[in-house]
């Protein structure tokens, strides 16, 4: 009897991932725990393990596939051995009293069971599963505005109609013969190379490419999409405000010259990351409202502080790690996390629940020496710092003229949980936890 | 045309019909000397004599069961129950024999009559002169049942029901006899159609059914919404038994929202079968759980003024419900 391999379930909300490399071909032997397939989710990429020993008999998804959690992705077994059909093999999955026999691994979830509703387009009406069948819709391309976000018929009526502007515009523009085409001077030019143009083109029916301006395209990776949909989806469901302090990072730079050697020799690199990461954590003790979300029912405050931060990745991309309950942490204890989760965050070893569940981001774009940016809010969390580069300033301090360590600190926050003043109240305990820094 | 109140209509209605068919005669309590208790006969008694317009005994069953003998024999009787509440001593002629005549008899003997009643509550009636009886006669093949919202469709439809070979349940909303007002041609005969329902209001957004008194409500209702822009479509059934089916079910297809509206009671209503029917023929068509919005399941309207307001549906009530299903 073979063995199936499973797309594993790699996270909390990681419900699909991509084959992104097969690591033994059809017809190779393999030990039971060898990494047998790369896959790449959206938030990480990972090795998964073979679920048994023997030989890799079938590999039903190639590479470059998505596919849903639960989804059999080969087989292994004895050499010549024959595999189950693969359609009665998916129905196997929706059964699970059939043989419980080789699930692969412990932590792998059971495929999920078709309950006749989809749970991410919410309850669907009889005449709108009707109008989608009948004009053939996608309803997950439908935007749902009825009761808790169903898709109402209304909404799938306004999506045909627009779907139906669009074929429109695209069907009208062949309508115009080439050598009608003003400017193109085509009226006056010979018969025959009018008729030769229109001949080729007629063999070669006209393309809707876009402008063909030289250049490339670049294919889109599945963390590119993702960065795309989140975004998009944070601008659109937000109302996002900025707003700006700066803050003297004196008594910050002191504590660190003093800190940094000891904190060394713990094997801890101390950056400024973590001292924003504890003003963070400062400010939002004060101001519960900003480490919240905003959902139907209610502003959901968060008791636990998870903060995120977001780390540049060097083939591009970024990822949010998450330091889980940052205010039971102490300032070294901060700096070790950010050292380890950004060190496998670059080398792609994150975890998938390592990025998830963050209540709060801070980013830090000052890095290239950005001083103050608009940052988007990592949904569904209400707030994000950003920090700008910190560098020296002429600023006034007791009617003088001061020479001192000055970042800006841009603080977006969703309108619809806080409002200026309490933004602000956040962002200046953060100011003053910064500059009011016990010095070591 | 004229304006004129509800129960003007229903007295022109029969008075036109006796002048034009000397078969019809009313009879009733209080009917004849006294133009009936909410007026309905006034003048009749003095145009055409006591032969045609009888005060009968306090006594429903005798009320029906000299109109059906009169029927057989190729009369027109118009039996008016004083109140709806106190059809039921004449249930059993209504139903037993009224309503099976044609069929028992294989066609052989008619009975063309019609059974008028005012209904309904709000008027501080308490329990027996505010009962909504509908239900009841809308379940018996055999009996038409018409409730009228205005007074154009009252004379029509009364004018109609006099001359239908059935037997005929034509119930009045008494709290609109003088209330809801309408225009009435004057010198123009007219009838109205005994079965087919009226779409009173266009709109797309959701489809409210209603008859009667809850009518008037439910266009009140509607207007309400439309300044919060809730396009709301109002169905007046007219016609409960036959009942007009693909004007309901033609609007829901349009709306795919339904709210039906009745002041009697829930459970067992008539509010069942027009859901029913969407359920059954117009489940496709369906963007929502059909509503229903009626009178609490209590044994009567309460006489005390504000348990009478708690128990009776109003524009108020109405409107809520159409906010709650727009907003599904």
């Amino acid at each position: 009897m073979p063995t199936k391999v499973i797309m594993p379930k790699l996270g909390e909300s990681v419900v699909e991932g991509t084959v992104t490399a097969w690591l033994k071909e059809e017809g190779e032997t393999i030990e039971e725990y060898e990494p047998l397939v790369e896959i790449n989710t959206d938030k990480v990429d990972t090795e998964i393990p073979s679920s048994a020993s023997g030989t890799l008999l079938k590999i039903l998804v190639p590479e470059g596939e998505t596919v849903e959690a639960g989804t059999i992705l080969a087989w292994i077994g004895e050499p010549g051995e024959s595999i189950p059909d693969e359609d009665q093999a998916r129905e196997k999955e929706h059964e699970p009293q059939e043989e419980p026999v080789e699930e692969p691994a412990p932590e792998q979830p059971e495929a999920k069971q078709d309950s006749g509703r989809d749970k991410d387009l919410g309850y669907i009406s009889p005449v709108v599963s009707r109008l989608a069948q009948e004009e053939d819709v996608d309803l997950s391309k439908v935007k749902g505005t009825g009761m808790d976000g169903r898709i109402t018929k209304k909404d799938v009526l306004n999506y045909l109609e627009e779907r139906k502007e669009e074929k429109k515009e695209v069907e009208e523009e062949p309508e115009i013969p080439i050598w009608e085409t003003p400017a193109d001077g085509d009226l006056f030019r010979p018969t025959e190379l009018v008729f030769a143009q229109s001949e080729k083109e007629q063999e070669a029916p006209p393309e809707h490419k876009p402008l063909a301006e030289p250049g490339e395209t670049l294919p889109l990776t599945s963390m590119r999409k993702r960065i795309a949909e989140h975004m998009v989806h944070s601008k659109q469901t937000a109302p996002h405000v900025t707003t700006v302090m700066e803050a003297d990072m004196s008594r910050v730079f002191a504590h660190r010259q003093v800190s940094q050697p000891k904190a060394e020799a713990r094997g801890v690199h101390l950056t400024y990351t973590a001292y924003f990461l504890s003003a963070i954590v400062t400010g939002l003790k004060a101001v519960p409202l900003a480490n919240a979300s905003w959902t139907d029912e209610g502003i959901r405050v968060h008791k636990a502080i998870n903060l995120g931060m977001a780390v540049a990745l060097p083939s591009g991309g970024l990822i949010v790690p998450v330091i889980e309950r940052a205010d039971e942490s102490s300032l070294t204890g901060l700096a070790r996390q950010v050292n380890d989760l950004a060190e496998r965050a670059r080398s792609g070893q994150l975890k998938p629940d390592e990025v998830q569940g963050g209540t709060f981001t801070l980013t830090n774009h000052g890095t290239k020496g950005s001083l103050f940016a608009t940052p988007v809010i990592n949904q569904p969390q209400s707030g994000i710092l950003g920090t700008g580069i910190i560098q020296k300033r002429p600023v006034v301090v007791n009617d003088a003229i001061a020479i001192r360590p000055m970042v800006y600190l841009s603080f977006t926050f969703d309108h619809r949980v806080l409002d200026g003043a309490s933004a602000d109240t956040f962002l200046a305990h953060v100011v003053h936890a910064l500059e009011n820094w016990p010095l070591a | 045309m004229a304006e004129i109140n509800l129960v003007e209509a229903i007295r022109q209605a029969m008075d036109e019909e006796m002048e034009r068919d000397e078969n019809v005669f009313v009879i009733g309590e209080d009917v004849g000397v006294r133009g009936g208790v909410f007026r309905a006969t006034v003048g009749l008694f003095d145009k055409y004599g006591e032969e045609r317009v009888i005060d009968s005994p306090l006594a429903e069953l005798t009320i029906v069961g000299v109109g059906i003998g009169a029927a057989l024999y190729g009369k027109r009787p118009i039996c008016e129950i004083q109140f709806a509440d106190f059809i039921y001593p004449a249930f059993n002629q209504i139903v037993s024999e009224a309503a099976k005549m044609v069929y028992r008899s294989d066609g052989a003997w008619f009975v063309p009559m019609v059974i008028r009643a005012p209904y309904g509550g709000g008027i501080g009636g308490g329990l027996y002169h505010s009962q909504s009886v509908e239900a009841f006669f809308a379940h018996v093949p055999g009996l038409k049942v018409v409730i009228p919202s205005n007074p154009y469709d009252a004379k029509g439809l009364l004018k109609s029901a006099v001359r239908d070979p059935n037997p005929v349940m034509f119930f009045e909303p008494k709290k609109g006899y003088r209330l809801i007002k309408g225009e009435v041609p004057e010198d123009e005969e007219y009838t109205i159609p005994i079965g087919p329902a009226k779409v009173t209001r266009e709109g797309r957004d959701l489809s409210v059914f209603a008859y009667g008194m809850m009518h008037h409500y439910a266009l009140q209702a509607a207007e309400t919404v439309a300044e919060e822009g809730i396009d709301v479509e109002v169905v007046d059934l007219r016609t409960l038994y036959p009942v007009d089916r693909e004007t309901i079910l033609e609007s829901v297809r349009k709306t795919s929202k339904a709210l039906i509206v009745h002041e009697d009671n829930l459970t067992g209503g008539y509010g069942g079968e027009i859901a029913a029917t969407i359920a059954e023929w117009g489940f496709m068509d369906l963007d929502a759980p059909v509503r229903r919005l009626a009178g609490p399941d209590v044994p009567a309207v309460p006489f005390s003024h504000p348990m009478q307001e708690w128990f009776m549906v109003n524009p108020d009530k109405i409107a809520d419900a159409i906010r709650d299903l727009a907003a599904f």
